[in-house]
C-alpha cells in the first residue's frame, strides 16, 4: 500500500488580550485535530492581560513544538502579524483564524479535507451559504453585512461568497505570494487577500462555517467603518 | 488586466451599442435616450432585491451558541485539571 503523504499545518492565531480564549481555542484545536501533524503559532502583540503567560503554560502542557509563542512588543496590526507568524511556520499549509472563538476549530478537518480533495490553493470559510451561518447579529448588522456583500460582488466579482471572512487555509507558498502584495489594514486586508488571490488565478474553494459573535453590545460597525469599507472597495476596484 | 479595465471595457461596449441604437433608430429615439436610466434603475432594484433576499435567507445558527458554551465548559474543566491558570473569567 502506498504511503500517503502527510502534510503539516501551521495555525497562526494573532492575539491581543485573549488570555482565556487562547487556552480554550488551543484545547479545541487539539481535540479536533487528533491525527493531524500541526503547530499553533500564537502571535501576541504584548497583551497586558497575561496572554503570553497562559501560552507558556500551554506550551508546558502540549509541547513547545506544538504551541509556539512568537510575540511582538506592541499592537502592530493583523497583516504584519500574519507575516510574522509565517516566518516561523514550518508547515506545508497555513491556517489563519481568530482567537476569540468566533472561528470554531471543529471546522479545521473540513478545511483540510476540502483542500486534499480539490488540491485548492486556498480554502476559505464562508458564513453565507447553507450549512454555514451567524449567531449574535441583529437585523441592522445583517443588513450592513448583506449590503456590503452585494456591493462587493457587483463591483469586484471576487469569486467567493464571504469576502471579509478571516478563517482560511492557504498553501504556504500561496499565502507568502498573496500577502506580499497586500497593503490594506483591518478587514479590508482580508478582502484584499482574497481578491488578489482570485486575480492571480489561484484555485479557491469554500467550506461553510458558523460564526458565533460573542462580542455583544459593542457596535463594531459605525459610520467610519462604513466609509473605510467603501474606500477599501474603491481601492480594490482600481488596483486589482 | 486590471479588473477596472474589464469593467470599463464592458461600459464602453454597452455605450457603443447604445449609440448605435440611437443612430440606427430601429427603436424610437425617445425610448433609446432613456435606456441608460432604465438600466441604472434596474440595477439598483436588482441590488436591493438581492439585499432583501439575502437578509431573509440569512443563515443563522442559534444552536451553535449552545454548542459553543458546552465546548467552553469542557475546555475549562480540562484546562483547570491540567494546571492552566484560567482564572475567574
Amino acid at each position: 500500500m502506498a504511503e500517503e503523504k502527510k502534510y503539516k499545518y501551521s495555525i497562526i492565531i494573532p492575539t491581543y488580550n485573549e488570555r482565556l480564549n487562547i487556552a480554550l481555542i488551543v484545547y479545541l484545536i487539539f481535540k479536533h485535530l487528533r491525527d493531524v501533524d500541526f503547530e499553533i503559532i500564537v502571535v501576541d502583540d504584548g497583551s497586558p492581560d497575561g496572554t503570553q503567560e497562559i501560552v507558556k503554560q500551554l506550551q508546558n502542557l502540549y509541547g513547545e513544538d506544538r504551541v509556539l509563542l512568537r510575540a511582538r512588543a506592541k499592537k502592530l496590526g493583523l497583516g504584519t502579524a500574519y507575516i510574522h507568524g509565517l516566518k516561523h511556520a514550518s508547515g506545508d499549509f497555513v491556517v489563519i483564524m481568530d482567537a476569540d472563538l468566533s472561528h470554531h476549530p471543529k471546522y479545521l478537518p473540513s478545511f483540510i479535507k476540502k483542500q486534499l480533495e480539490t488540491n485548492a490553493s486556498i480554502v476559505t470559510g464562508t458564513r453565507y451559504v447553507k450549512g454555514g451561518g451567524v449567531h449574535g447579529w441583529n437585523l441592522m448588522r445583517k443588513l450592513t453585512s448583506r449590503g456590503a456583500n452585494v456591493l462587493a460582488q457587483t463591483l469586484l466579482w471576487p469569486g467567493v461568497s464571504d469576502l471579509t471572512g478571516s478563517f482560511r487555509l492557504y498553501k504556504k507558498s500561496v499565502l507568502e505570494d498573496v500577502i506580499s502584495s497586500c497593503v490594506s489594514k483591518g478587514y479590508v486586508f482580508q478582502m484584499e487577500m482574497i481578491v488578489r488571490a482570485t486575480r492571480k488565478g489561484y484555485h479557491i474553494e469554500e467550506v461553510p462555517i458558523t460564526f458565533v459573535d460573542r462580542v455583544f453590545g459593542t457596535s463594531k460597525l459605525g459610520g467610519s467603518e462604513i466609509v473605510e469599507y467603501l474606500k477599501g472597495l474603491v481601492y480594490l476596484l482600481l488596483t486589482t | 488586466m486590471k479588473h477596472v479595465v474589464k469593467i470599463l471595457s464592458l461600459v464602453v461596449a454597452v455605450s457603443a451599442f447604445w449609440i448605435t441604437l440611437l443612430q440606427a433608430a430601429i427603436v424610437p429615439q425617445s425610448h433609446t435616450w432613456l435606456l441608460p436610466i432604465y438600466f441604472v434603475v434596474s440595477l439598483g432594484c436588482y441590488g436591493l432585491l438581492m439585499v432583501g433576499v439575502g437578509i431573509m435567507q440569512f443563515p443563522t445558527c442559534p444552536q451553535e451558541a449552545v454548542l459553543l458554551n458546552h465546548d467552553i465548559a469542557e475546555a475549562k474543566e480540562f484546562l483547570s485539571t491540567n494546571g492552566i491558570d484560567i482564572g475567574t473569567y
